[in-house]
């Protein structure tokens, strides 16, 4: 496929190991932020072909394990309790609540589906006027712009029955919690490139001023990330702290303005729960007053108990690179992908979940 | 996160009343609908990275040449002719 | 016209004088719309020496050592790009006793029926199995049919078991696998999971992914025939794909097992569906399609073999068995690096991150 196989070629990323070999002369510890970038390491076998001295710690950037166990418990009590037709991503629904998945709760009776696109949840709503829709928008600033979209729709084609569950998360303000913490020692990271697709890149440039880090936004092929790779380290090496754009094919320094007004017209930002994580200020979307007959935690009210996170879970540790997953005690032991204890056991881009698989560790 | 892959629009449709412009995208030999809401300026035979139904950028060729270049242009690749070989045939 | 059009061509027979449009609960119940149903249907069309006995059980003349093998099959949709449920059912059986080194003769076919089903689909799905049996020269000897009511089944369940014996040359056994074996895939990955999710996502394709549901024993039993105990073991990767199956492989027979993913067959168009959905190919299922671990001596020419057969013309070596890493099985990617291959903690759904 053009624009994606060409970023794959072995004989070019050969020559980027190497210069990453060559430029390379103490220990770096890199973040990729993005869930999309931890697969693509792993999935390419590239964590095993970097030197010794190059560190890559997963970040925090599934948007599906950060989903607060609370909002799994209300999609699940929506679906299973209110009789809605339940609709979401594929991946989201394999994650434990409380209680139960999605995917159980499917099992039980309940009527849930996978889609696509948050549009088709619309359609959906329109060919079923008897039934309520309603969309667990989760994701991050890529996802958002199509979820806003879709109660845009919604509304102008006075679709009554359609609402949305959101669980929407920013990336910045994730990247600043992480540096925050006195604990996470990471030297440089990868920012998301589909998340700066659509927001640009003027929201690093503050960060990486104020903590003197370097930040490239990058892709996703494995050269984009091997590429990614050797800019932070250049730049590292050179004691620079700079904004650079790997993945300027498709990412624009100022983003998407087409897609960012149609999330401010929907959302708003709030302080948000990333599972594992905590609160984080300013990092979450909700569903602005305005469209408040769209939004699910108000057309519904449904109050469900805070269920605490299992307290031998540190995967907040984890996901701000402070220690690794096997340094867990429960990890490949009571915690596996077929039981996570927490969030990046959950989805195969969690942190653990990728060592956990990297590792071998899978068996029956 | 955020699955997003490039395609190439095929043809594009007004729908719902003059509401909605979405195009038909092909990704290597598949064909799907996806919205040009965020891209209005976005046209047939452009290729576009779309995720999960809207596309949200538009491919800018150039730019797309870098990864290619970018270790030639730091002094390390040397031979010019060396950086051919890699770009991608021309469709 | 190619010889499976041309057995289709004679196959499109009219549909009997079934004065019902659906099936309901009365044609399970035994009595006058059972008999019906099975006579104007199944027994006209499927007739053959040992059925027409209709006894409660088929007699049945078996020689020496015998695989036995049975599969059930829900898919939905049930017509899907290049076939339906009736052939996936024979072509399922027919391939897991050649998987054994068998010879496949009998078959049982029995149907779970939702009610409801138009009996046209039910017609349909029966001139598939004809066509799948007269492919692969096996006989369906007995079978039953059952109806439940609607909102219990999904539109059809068909469940075959079938015999055949074993290939005197045959010594098909995991034990057989030795380090240095190559495994040789017969053709594309991922195919017939891919055509049943395009239908089920609306993907259009630019020419149509067809689902490859096909029997192999003839290529097998061919295979056999030239190569005899060269051939260690023979499996078939439908459910979980390509790397479940080498990966249970690895862990039951205590072995190392190493891919290489640039090897790995596939149409392009299935590898583009597999990126928008964001599914791994070597998880999704197949249905035409075997792996065979073979002697390195011979590996070139079993595959040298296979390009001639029409089953095997996109047939390549996609790894190799090891003595490191027992258990494991470790992919090198396109661009060179290692991944240890695992068994999905269930099923892949399409994902957006």
């Amino acid at each position: 496929m053009k624009y994606m196989s060409e970023y794959r070629d072995p004989e070019l990323a050969k020559k980027y190991l190497e210069e990453i070999k060559n430029t390379v002369s103490r220990p770096w510890s890199i973040m990729e932020v993005c869930g999309g970038q931890t697969h693509s390491l792993v999935k390419n076998g590239i964590i095993e072909m970097l030197p010794d001295k190059v560190t890559m710690i997963h970040g925090p950037g599934c948007p599906v394990c950060v989903t607060p166990l609370n909002l799994i418990d209300k999609a699940v009590y929506l679906a299973v309790e209110k009789g809605v037709i339940l609709c979401s991503f594929g991946d989201m629904l394999r994650v434990p609540g409380s209680q139960k998945s999605l995917l159980e709760a499917k099992a039980e009776g309940a009527d849930v589906r996978i889609l696509y696109s948050p549009l088709e949840a619309v359609k959906i709503a329109e060919d079923n006027p008897h039934k309520e829709v309603v969309f667990f928008a989760v994701g991050f600033e890529t996802t958002a712009p199509a979820n806003a979209l879709s109660v845009v729709h919604a509304h102008r084609r006075g679709v009554k029955n359609y609402s949305i569950l959101a669980s929407h998360v920013l990336v910045p303000p994730a990247i600043k919690a992480v540096i925050d913490d006195e604990e996470s020692k990471i030297d440089g990271f990868l920012a998301a490139g589909h998340v700066c697709t659509i927001m640009g890149n003027t929201e690093y440039h503050p960060l990486s001023a104020a903590y003197k880090v370097p930040i490239v936004v990058t892709g996703f092929e494995p050269l984009d990330v091997l590429q990614g790779i050797l800019m932070v380290i250049r730049q590292l090496e050179q004691s620079k702290s700079e904004v650079e754009n790997q993945y300027a094919r498709i990412v624009r320094e100022e983003g998407n303005p087409d897609a960012q007004k149609v999330i401010d017209e929907v959302f708003e930002v709030r302080n948000q729960m990333w599972r594992g994580i905590g609160e984080i200020p300013e990092s979450g979307y909700a569903v602005r007053e305005k469209y408040a007959d769209f939004d699910a935690t108000k057309k519904y009210n449904v109050t469900i108990e805070e269920a605490p996170e299992n307290p031998d879970c540190i995967s907040g540790q984890i996901m701000k690179g402070i220690k690794k997953p096997f340094e867990c005690s429960q990890f490949g032991k009571t915690c596996k992908p077929t039981n996570p204890l927490g969030a990046p056991m959950v989805s195969s881009e969690g942190a653990c979940a990728a060592y956990y698989h990297f590792s071998g560790l899978v068996e029956a | 996160m955020c699955l997003a892959i490039p395609g190439k629009i095929k043809s594009i449709e007004i729908q719902y009343g003059g509401m909605v412009r979405m195009a038909k995208v092909s990704f290597g030999g598949i064909t799907k609908e996806a919205s040009l809401e965020m891209l209005p300026d976005a046209d047939v035979d452009d290729y576009v990275l779309v995720h999960v139904g809207v596309a949200i950028s538009k491919v800018n060729e150039e730019e797309a040449q870098k990864t290619f270049k970018y270790l030639e242009e730091i002094g390390e690749l040397g031979e010019l002719e060396d950086v051919d070989e890699y770009l991608p045939k021309s469709e | 016209m190619s010889e499976n059009k041309k057995i289709r061509m004679q196959l499109q027979c009219p549909m009997p004088k079934l004065d019902f449009d659906v099936i309901t609960l009365g044609h399970g119940s035994g009595g006058v719309l059972t008999n019906k149903l099975l006579d104007s249907g199944v027994f006209d069309l499927l007739s053959n020496d040992i059925l027409d006995e209709r006894h409660d059980g088929a007699f049945l003349e078996l020689h020496g050592k015998t695989a036995f093998s049975t599969d059930s099959f829900l898919v939905s949709p049930i017509f899907f790009p290049g076939g339906n449920i009736g052939e996936l059912a024979v072509n399922g059986t027919v391939n897991d006793l050649a998987m054994c080194g068998a010879n496949p003769k009998y078959l049982s076919l029995s149907f779970i029926i939702e009610e409801g089903l138009p009996v046209k689909e039910f017609w349909d799905i029966l001139v598939a199995v004809k066509f799948a049996c007269q492919k692969a020269g096996v006989q369906i000897v007995t079978g039953d049919t059952k109806v439940v009511e609607k909102g219990k089944g999904d539109k059809i369940f068909v469940n075959t078991s079938g015999v055949g014996p074993i290939h005197p040359k045959a010594k098909i056994s995991a034990k057989n696998i030795a380090v240095g074996d190559k495994i040789i895939i017969s053709g594309n990955v991922a195919s017939h999971g891919m055509a049943i999710m395009s239908v089920r996502e609306g993907l259009e394709f630019d020419s149509e992914i067809q689902s490859d549901t096909t029997n192999l024993n003839h290529t097998i039993l061919s295979l056999i025939e030239q190569f005899g105990e060269n051939i260690h073991l023979l499996t078939d990767p439908t459910r979980g794909g390509v790397a479940t199956v080498l990966k249970e492989i690895a862990q039951s027979s205590e072995i190392g097992i190493d891919l290489f993913q640039k090897d790995f067959p596939m149409d392009e168009q299935v590898a583009s569906a597999c990126e928008l959905l964001g599914l791994d190919p070597l998880y999704v299922a197949n249905e035409g399609l075997f792996l065979a671990f073979v002697s390195e001596s011979e590996a070139d020419s079993v595959l040298a073999t296979l390009h001639e057969d029409e089953n095997g013309k996109n047939a390549r070596i996609i790894g190799t068995v090891v003595a490191e890493h027992p258990k494991q099985v470790i992919m090198e990617s396109a661009i060179g690096g290692k991944r240890v291959i695992s068994m999905l903690p269930g099923e892949q759904l399409p994902r957006i991150c």
